[in-house]
């Protein structure tokens, strides 16, 4: 392959205000490509797999960082870095499933500089795809991954239309397990959306992964007071340790009384393109003893439904024990 | 009595490396000097109809474009710098661009055009040996030897590419786990009567196993930067070794190596894949020489994938036969290795492995190189015996529970000991004391002690293993070159390169242990051709500490000689009636009566010939003999070839021993403790060494877990191109505490006593981690490596596992 490790030429933007960013990516819509952390943008560029016309870098906009109390929980704003989540003492005692994924994305020197936002907000993991092939969601008309032959170990097992990509971000279950509020802003204004909501698969949207609309700028993500101080559990596993993205990641929100879980909120990471939550088994277990016996009684529900592909069939028993062990715990 | 040789010291490039002062190939500028990059090859099989740089060349900052055209035309399978009619794989360089900038150069690599013809591919080399199977060159698949094999070293003669394929009745034996029956070879040797070692056996143990091929990923991705004065090319080139380059770099630029000035001070990590002066180095200098400017040629990481070189897979099967005593009777072997375009397979070494750890009394081996439309095969870090120790070492343990023999027993059995034998000659060994370092990493390990520990932790099960590893260790021959000045001081040329193992220090300290001088009066001149290097040899295959400790010893000696002679001349007596120490060298008899070293240097100038190098010994390589005549005059000259008589191969051998915890629920294993004792003779470098057990030990367990090449069967093309995508382990994948030992019994044919170690630090860890995950699961055995995550996951919940088909390259 044809290949490259420097910037393309292409406009640079360093905004310092939320305003002026939002004027900038109104002005240049699908040909601007915002960056906060940019751990998953310089690939992208620099291989040539995608361009743009202006990098609009948002890191220094100030008012776009920190982890803040609000009369209905907690706001952080996108360029937070994961770090910062992962050591934030507001976080670590009240939403601790957040913080917990936030401390095993990547690497540590990932962390320190890639952003809540950033990590929300990146594009599927496909290494077809990333290689810049002609693929459903490069705008062709197939799918390399989704064949017998396809080395297919990473992919999805749930929501493919075209594309079976998975999603890698850790923290977007844990989201979705708080049912997280995502703030969005352009020139127009402000809209939110759960993040059930600002997560999209392939059925819905093939060549985006959220709801973002080109001039639109993730600003800030709102956690709900009615989640805080939950049971929380979160585990992700992948090949390494360290600099890895999930087989598959588990999130999960119980809220237990009397030893028995009241409500919850279970969510599974990288089985497919954006965090699936499991409803029937958070309906199963509703009113049930949170611990082992629950736990094993439900836990194959989760993969129902599951279509494995030529080599990710063990996501299905990995995922199962994940939940058996999110319950259990 | 010792003062250098077995302890620490810093090594003088340290500071800069710290610092980030020290320069490599890349951070090196020049006036005038311009950047080049390389178009690589989408394709992995085709053949180039056409090539249209003109858009490109008409760029502001475009300098040219260089092909295969301006280089000598390389005949397959050799690996050409440039592609010239065919491209064989993926990423395979057609032609380099320069201009300006090296932004100027990738735009206008993007302005080019090339039309290709497809052609088939294959991946897999069992499928290219199947009936119908691609092969990867338009003349085959198998280069066959067709006049007897030259010496070791020796360019390939009489040999040619052919399409060679094996019945169905074989293909399918193999992957079923049987001998291949009527399957063709290329390499075949036995010893003993197998048989008969196999009708005296209590047990048969009989698999297939398969390793996949990986990635160098050394930090610093390769870079050249050359220049012409005068007639003369100054070569800033990333390279382990430093005189070893000196000929052949001298032949791609079509020089005579007194026209070559080679400089290096530092390398980012080599691992093999940067021993000799490698293809594209041939672009760098004749581009340069052509556009008449400074050229700086640079690849992408993803180039580094490329051409950076890659270890070799096997897809084979395995026959031992143990006695009752455990004493191993039998073993048949045959491995089909994966060439890549370039052939680089290591059989021969994965059955030399089998040898050395087992010793068995009879044996018969039978292999294969089978090309791929992959990346080039080559060196890297004990090719064929580290991977082999990975297969090996759970297959050891089932033979060993076949008889109801504890494993480290079996292996005490079995080990190599001075009298012992490696590779299907039998050849000899320096000394071996493979037995000591066993019962040693058994106590420090606590082997027995943990066998009591309980098993189950809930999810979470225990298992306790071993392995060993081996790689010659050594080579003969080179030359030393150490001068004293005026000054008094000891000045080691060093023709070592600096890979980052610091062994060209480690070895100069030989010089300074026989000249008795403090560290702090030696200098070590190295890094640039121009420095005055001996001849040394290449930085592979864990040599450089028994190699060039002996020469820079016997340099050493030849200027003790030369010390007592002018003090005979000058003071009276004869030369044997003096000795050195302190910095003199003086009468036995009357130690106030010598001279100092910068006095007797002075005297050796004065008196010319042969002490102050213009006269030299006959026998030394030319190099040696240039770097001789520029000192020629500037002090008193030690210089000699390693004569030093012995024979055998002085073997690296490590005994590793590994307890993991691995996960039911999640296939995760975590490695609790990590104990390796070393028989590599006398530790000539303490910190030095233990670096290199540690850094050993986590690439091992690497290639037994995680690391490994991913091709997609359908287009050719690697899935895997950068570091994070082949998943090397980090720091946090690993034990933060292991226990690294040495044995430290000196061997006899180096005067400091050390052996090399570097290579099987790998293949140890590799086999006890894989020896441990066995264990966790009764003694399951996957046969591949790396043993993946999904792997465990699908034996645990009774999927089935696509490594049964011997894929490599591929899942």
């Amino acid at each position: 392959m044809p290949s490259y490790d420097v910037m393309p030429n292409m406009e640079l933007y360093q905004p310092v205000r939320v305003e002026d960013a939002l004027d900038i990516a109104s002005r240049y819509a699908d040909r601007g490509w915002l960056v906060g952390g940019g751990q998953d943008t310089y690939g992208w560029l620099k291989d040539r797999a995608k361009s743009a016309d202006a990098l609009i870098d948002l890191s220094a906009i100030d008012e776009l960082r920190g982890v803040r109390e609000t009369a209905e929980g907690i706001e952080i704003g996108a360029l937070t870095t994961l770090t910062e989540i992962a050591e934030s003492a507001l976080l670590k005692q009240s939403y601790s499933v957040l913080s917990d994924a936030a401390a095993v994305v990547a690497s540590p020197q990932i962390r320190n500089i890639g952003t809540l936002g950033g990590n929300v907000s990146q594009d599927v993991r496909c290494w077809y795809y990333r290689r810049g092939l002609s693929c459903y969601r490069a705008g062709g008309n197939l799918c390399y991954a989704d064949t017998p032959q396809g080395m297919n170990r990473e992919h999805s097992l749930f929501e493919t239309s075209r594309c079976v990509a998975a999603g890698a971000s850790d923290t977007a279950p844990a989201l979705v397990a708080l049912d997280a509020t995502m703030v969005l802003r352009s020139v127009d204004g402000e809209r939110t959306l759960s993040a059930e909501e600002y997560f999209v698969g392939p059925a819905v949207d093939i060549e985006n992964t959220t709801a973002l609309r080109d001039g639109e700028i993730l600003t800030a993500v709102r956690l709900p007071k009615a989640w805080a101080n939950a049971e929380f559990y979160f585990e992700k596993v992948a090949d390494r340790n360290v600099w890895d993205f999930s087989l598959v990641n588990v999130a999960a929100a119980f809220k237990v009384s009397g030893g028995n879980i009241s409500e919850s909120r279970v969510v599974c990471g990288a089985v497919q393109a954006t965090p699936r939550r499991l409803t029937a088994i958070e309906n199963a277990i509703q009113g049930k003893a949170k611990g082992a016996v629950t736990a094993q009684s439900v836990a194959g529900m989760a993969s129902e439904g599951a279509r494995a592909l030529a080599h990710n069939g063990f996501k299905i028993p990995l995922m199962e024990n994940l939940v058996k062990r999110a319950i259990s715990a | 009595m010792s003062t250098h040789i077995g302890f620490d010291f810093t090594p003088p490039d340290v500071p800069g490396k710290v610092t980030g002062e020290i320069k490599y190939a890349e951070d090196y500028r020049r006036e005038g000097m311009v950047f080049a990059r390389l178009l690589t090859s989408p394709l992995p099989s085709g053949r180039v109809v056409g090539i249209d740089a003109s858009e490109a060349l008409r760029m502001d900052g475009v300098l040219g474009i260089f092909t295969a055209d301006d280089l000598p035309p390389v005949a397959p399978p050799g690996n050409p710098a440039l592609a010239s009619e065919y491209v064989t794989y993926v990423g395979q360089p057609i032609l380099a661009v320069a201009a300006i900038s090296e932004e100027i150069a990738e735009s206008a690599i993007e302005k080019i055009r090339i039309d290709f013809e497809r052609r088939p591919f294959v991946v897999d080399p069992i499928e290219s040996l199947s009936p119908g199977g691609a092969n990867a060159y338009p003349e085959g698949n198998v280069l066959v030897r067709t006049e007897e094999e030259g010496p070791e070293g020796a360019p390939i003669r009489g040999a040619e590419i052919r399409d060679v394929k094996w019945p169905r009745a074989a293909i399918d034996a193999l992957k079923s786990g049987k001998e291949p029956v009527g399957g063709e070879f290329t390499t075949e040797w036995a010893f003993g009567d197998v048989d008969a070692g196999f009708a005296e056996a209590a047990a048969i143990v009989e698999e297939p196993f398969v390793t996949i091929g990986y990635p160098h990923h050394s930090l610093e991705s390769r870079t050249c930067m050359a220049y012409w004065e005068n007639g003369k090319c100054f070569f800033h080139g990333s390279s382990q070794s430093q005189s070893a380059n000196d000929n052949g770099l001298a032949r791609m630029l079509n020089i005579d190596p007194a026209d070559l000035v080679f400089i290096n001070e530092a390398t980012g990590g080599g691992f093999g894949s940067k021993i000799g002066p490698y293809p594209f180095m041939a672009i760098s200098g004749n581009f340069a020489k052509v556009l008449n400017r400074p050229l700086q040629l640079r690849i992408t990481r993803e180039q580094e994938f490329y051409i950076g070189s890659a270890r070799s897979g096997m897809q084979g099967w395995i026959k031992m036969g143990v006695k009752a005593d455990g004493k191993v009777s039998a073993v048949d072997l045959v491995i089909v290795n994966d060439g890549g375009m370039t052939g680089g397979g290591s059989h021969n070494s994965s059955a030399q492995h089998v040898t050395v750890a087992y010793q068995p009394e009879n044996m018969r081996f039978r292999g294969i190189t089978v090309y791929t439309n992959t990346t080039p095969r080559g060196a890297q870090r004990g090719p064929g015996q580290n991977e082999m120790a990975a297969v090996l070492a759970p297959i050891a343990d089932k033979a060993a529970k076949a008889i109801g023999m504890d494993r480290v027993a079996f292996r005490r059995v079995n080990a190599i000991d001075s009298d012992g034998f490696q590779g299907g000659s039998q050849a000899p060994v320096t000394s071996a004391f493979v037995r000591e370092a066993l019962d040693q990493g058994m106590r420090t390990f606590g082997w027995n002690e943990k066998q009591a520990l309980a098993k189950q932790n809930g999810s979470k099960v225990r298992g306790l293993g071993v392995g060993i590893g081996f790689h010659g260790a050594g080579g003969r021959g080179y030359d030393g070159l150490v001068r004293i000045g005026t000054d008094g001081k000891l000045y080691i040329h060093s023709g070592v390169g600096n890979l980052g193992t610091y062994s060209y220090a480690g070895t100069c300290r030989a010089a300074a242990e026989a000249l008795q001088m403090p560290w702090d009066r030696c200098e070590i001149l190295r890094g640039r051709t121009d420095n005055n290097l001996p001849h040394s040899s290449g930085q592979g295959g864990s040599n450089t500490i028994f190699t060039h400790t002996r020469t820079n010893w016997v340099a050493a000696q030849d200027a003790i000689t030369k010390l007592k002679e002018i003090a005979a001349q000058d003071l009276g007596g004869s030369a044997d009636d003096y000795e050195i120490g302190d910095e003199r060298v003086f009468a036995s008899a009357d130690p106030s009566k010598g001279l100092s070293y910068a006095q007797a240097a002075a005297r050796a100038i004065e008196l010319g010939g042969k002490y102050s190098g213009q006269e030299y010994p006959d026998d030394i390589n030319p190099i040696t003999q240039r770097s001789v005549q520029a000192l020629a005059g500037s002090g008193l000259i030690g210089v000699a070839k390693d004569n030093i008589p012995g024979q055998g191969t002085p073997p690296g051998i490590l005994v590793g021993f590994c307890e993991i915890e691995l996960d039911k629920d999640t296939g995760k294993v975590e490695i609790l403790d990590y104990t390796a004792v070393a028989d590599c003779g006398t530790v000539v470098h303490p910190k030095n060494f233990d670096n290199a057990m540690r850094g050993g030990a986590v690439w091992g367990f690497g290639m037994a877990g995680l690391e490994r090449h991913v091709y997609d069967p359908q287009n050719g093309l690697p899935a895997n191109t950068g570091i994070y995508q082949s998943k090397p382990p980090t720091y946090l994948d690993v034990n933060v505490n292991t226990k690294m030992g040495a044995v430290n019994i000196p061997d006899p044919q180096n005067p400091t006593g050390g052996r090399g170690i570097g290579e099987p630090t790998q293949g140890a860890a590799a086999a006890a981690y894989a020896s441990a995950i066995s264990d966790a699961l009764d003694g399951h055995l996957f046969n591949t490596a790396p043993t993946t995550t999904d792997m465990i996951i699908n034996h645990l919940a009774g999927n089935d596992y696509s490594t049964k088909s011997l894929k490599t390259n591929t899942f």
